[in-house]
């Protein structure tokens, strides 16, 4: 099959905005057609960088990657918006590019004579819009507000209308941008199948979507983006796969940051203060870390099962609480304690040693607390983690509230608090299907 | 540019559109729509009449009267350039999202911006025909010349909104700038003023004005019914093909920096 579009060796340079010295002499800059003088490399941003695919005909192609990562840029120079700074692309066939909907509509004129000036922008003849008008309105639903000026209209409507004649121009190669995740479901619906009638008629589709569900079933093939540069093309699963991976690995260095960050400025350099002495008064401080200290946590650390640190779970994983102690001098009276909370600040589970019959005989020096937990049953979210060492009747010896952050993930989207273990089973008049 | 300059020829019916748009949307919720077009005019017209008339009247000079038609002669195509260029400064970043969103020949804009002005233009002129006739005028043959003083405009206001319109991407004062520059433009053309009025030491400067020529075609035209002074318009015609070179070569070497700086 013959390519429909070529991308070759493309990259684009953005000027970061700053007011002074944007210009060159004006001389120079019609003589090289290049209104800025040659930029320094801290001056520029580079959005993509040696990005080469090629998309062959008849094929739907996903563009997926985090925010910044180059996708829009890409599609705009594409589309032919933007131009490249190096490299070139090639398309092949009419282009139709659903990057804004509705881009180009006039408040004040009615439905109708947005179609045809909009049609005539997307570059239709007269006669061609005339063809397609009653489609058009009959896709976007509108065949009784079509005389209404374009100001009157919801929402969805406008995004309809807009979505109605960009699909209608019947072009080779469309291109998405993200346009259709912003409507109601029904709209969405009928989007996706209007994309998969394009399919069905040979035509190349280029995605940018962060609906990866929709990326592995409608594309054949994907590319992943990150900062600019191309990650990985190929099977669509593949590369959401990567992505996702890639988000997690960003989550956990994220989470992990957050915690050396945490023990740092709560916990680590406050062993240095002399027994009895009151801490320094900052409020702030107070609310997260409060006790005498006489024991004292000088460190907490999440383990998956095979020992290693993280801060990302699975849902039914084991986790382990690890903390390192310190007692100053022989106490009789200590209890330890762990609890876990979720965002919303509900408390989803909380014990200690001392409810759980544990008779303390004696601790000094230093020592290891671990909690292991065999399945971290809770639903997917973001939770924090109370530890804290102190006597029987209460009074605190080291108390770390909510000091410590993870993440659970789950791929089952249930609610609640936490996951029992559970199991349907139905008689046998009730039937299902496997999704 | 060749090239570009072809293709926005191939926009004549985007141009269209877009014109046609531009004017409905004008109007869409006004009582009386459409006939503003003439509307706007004749009580210009009438309003100037009554002030040149009553209030304030010249002293006579020869072959001027009425004062305020040859007034009207000069400020309706003035009012067509000058409106031209100050909606030509700010009509790329009214569009952005044509010219970021959509692949879209972004010198169709300062195009719509003419022509929508000059279909103005052409709705005030049958009132400046009416009065003429009315005080018996005389129409003469000369008038023929008429069409090709308007081409003349036409050109000339298209290459200075190009320019106009690139720039001021780049440059937001200009349409402060431009403001003030057409005030000042609009006293240094003979628009309310005979060019006779004014002393031979310094009718040089008025002559380097174009506006001036094509202003005195109108006059001679319309309301003298005279032969034109073809010679000026010539050379006025040529520079306005220069400016419009100009302007449009400079729209083409930004061109591709609009998408980016909108």
């Amino acid at each position: 099959m013959a390519p429909a579009v070529i991308v070759e060796d493309l990259t684009k340079l953005y000027r970061k905005y700053s007011q002074k010295r944007r210009f060159q002499t004006m001389k120079s800059a019609l003589i090289k057609g290049d209104l800025f003088r040659q930029l320094r490399p801290e001056e520029v941003f580079l959005a993509l960088e040696k990005v080469s695919f090629t998309v062959e005909k008849g094929e739907t192609f996903g563009i997926i990657g985090s925010n910044g990562a180059g996708k829009s840029t890409l599609l705009k120079i594409i589309a032919g918006t933007l131009r490249s700074t190096y490299g070139k692309v090639l398309v092949d066939g009419r282009i139709s590019a659903l990057i804004e909907l509705g881009a180009g509509f006039h408040p004040e004129i009615s439905g109708r004579e947005n179609i045809y000036i909009n049609g005539i922008i997307l570059g239709l003849s007269k006669k061609e819009i005339q063809q397609r008008f009653d489609d058009t309105v009959r896709f976007a639903e509108l065949e009784e507000f079509i005389e209404h000026p374009i100001k009157t209209y919801s929402t969805g409507m406008y995004l309809r209308l807009g979505f109605a004649i960009a699909i209608n121009v019947e072009p080779d190669v469309l291109l998405i941008d993200e346009v259709i995740a912003v409507g109601d479901e029904a709209f969405y619906r009928k989007c996706l199948d209007k994309i998969k009638e394009f399919q069905w008629k040979k035509k190349t589709i280029l995605i940018v979507s962060h609906a990866l569900g929709m990326i592995k079933t409608l594309c054949d093939r994907a590319i992943l983006l990150q900062k600019g540069r191309v990650k990985q093309i190929g099977d669509p699963r593949m590369v959401v796969d990567a992505y996702l991976s890639d988000v997690a690995e960003k989550e956990e260095r994220e989470l992990s940051r957050l915690h050396s960050q945490t023990l740092e400025q709560y916990v680590l350099g406050a062993e240095a203060k002399p027994e009895g002495e009151a801490h320094p008064p900052a409020t702030e401080y107070e609310k997260k870390r409060w006790g005498s200290r006489e024991i004292e946590i000088r460190e907490v650390k999440l383990l998956d099962k095979r020992g290693q640190e993280r801060h990302i779970f699975n849902s039914g994983e084991p986790m382990e609480i690890r903390m390192t102690i310190y007692a100053r001098k022989k106490i009789k009276d200590f209890i330890f304690g762990v609890g876990i909370f979720n965002s919303g600040g509900i408390s989803c589970y909380g014990t200690n040693t001392h409810i759980e019959k544990f008779a303390p005989q004696e601790v000094s020096g230093e020592g290891m607390v671990s909690f292991k937990i065999e399945r971290l049953d809770l639903i997917e979210g973001t939770y924090f983690l109370d530890v804290a060492a102190h006597q029987i009747d209460g009074t605190p010896y080291d108390y770390h509230r909510q000091l410590y952050t993870f993440r659970v993930k789950s791929l089952i989207a249930d609610i609640g608090v936490f996951r029992p273990q559970h199991q349907w089973s139905f008689s046998p008049n009730i039937s299902f299907k496997k999704m | 540019m060749w090239a570009n300059l072809k293709s926005l020829l191939h926009y004549r019916g985007l141009i269209q559109a877009l014109v046609s748009r531009e004017l409905k949307a004008r109007y869409r919720g006004s009582v009386l729509g459409f006939f503003w077009s003439f509307v706007n005019p004749l009580l210009l017209l009438l309003v100037y009449t009554f002030v040149f008339t009553v209030i304030f009247r010249p002293a006579r000079i020869e072959g001027l009267t009425p004062y305020a038609l040859f007034l009207f002669c000069g400020l309706l195509p003035w009012t067509w350039f000058s409106s031209s260029l100050l909606e030509s400064s700010s009509v790329l970043s009214n569009n952005a999202n044509l010219i970021q969103k959509v692949p879209f020949p972004a010198d169709v804009l300062p195009c719509v911006n003419v022509f929508s002005n000059f279909v103005h233009f052409l709705l005030g002129l049958p009132i400046l025909f009416a009065f003429l006739i009315y005080y018996r005028r005389p129409l003469s043959i000369y008038i023929l010349f008429f069409p090709g003083v308007v081409l003349i405009q036409i050109i000339f206001t298209m290459g200075f909104a190009m320019f106009i319109s690139s720039l001021s991407v780049h440059f937001r004062d200009i349409r402060d700038l431009l403001a003030n520059l057409l005030t000042f433009w609009f006293f240094a053309t003979p628009i309310i003023y005979p060019v006779t009025m004014i002393p031979e030491s310094f009718r040089w400067v008025l002559d380097l004005n174009p506006m001036t020529h094509i202003m005195m075609g109108y006059q001679d035209t319309l309301f003298k019914g005279q032969l034109p002074h073809w010679k000026k318009l010539s050379v006025t015609f040529l520079v306005a093909l220069v400016v419009f070179y100009v302007g449009y070569f400079l729209f083409d070497r930004l061109r591709d920096s609009f998408a980016e700086e909108v």
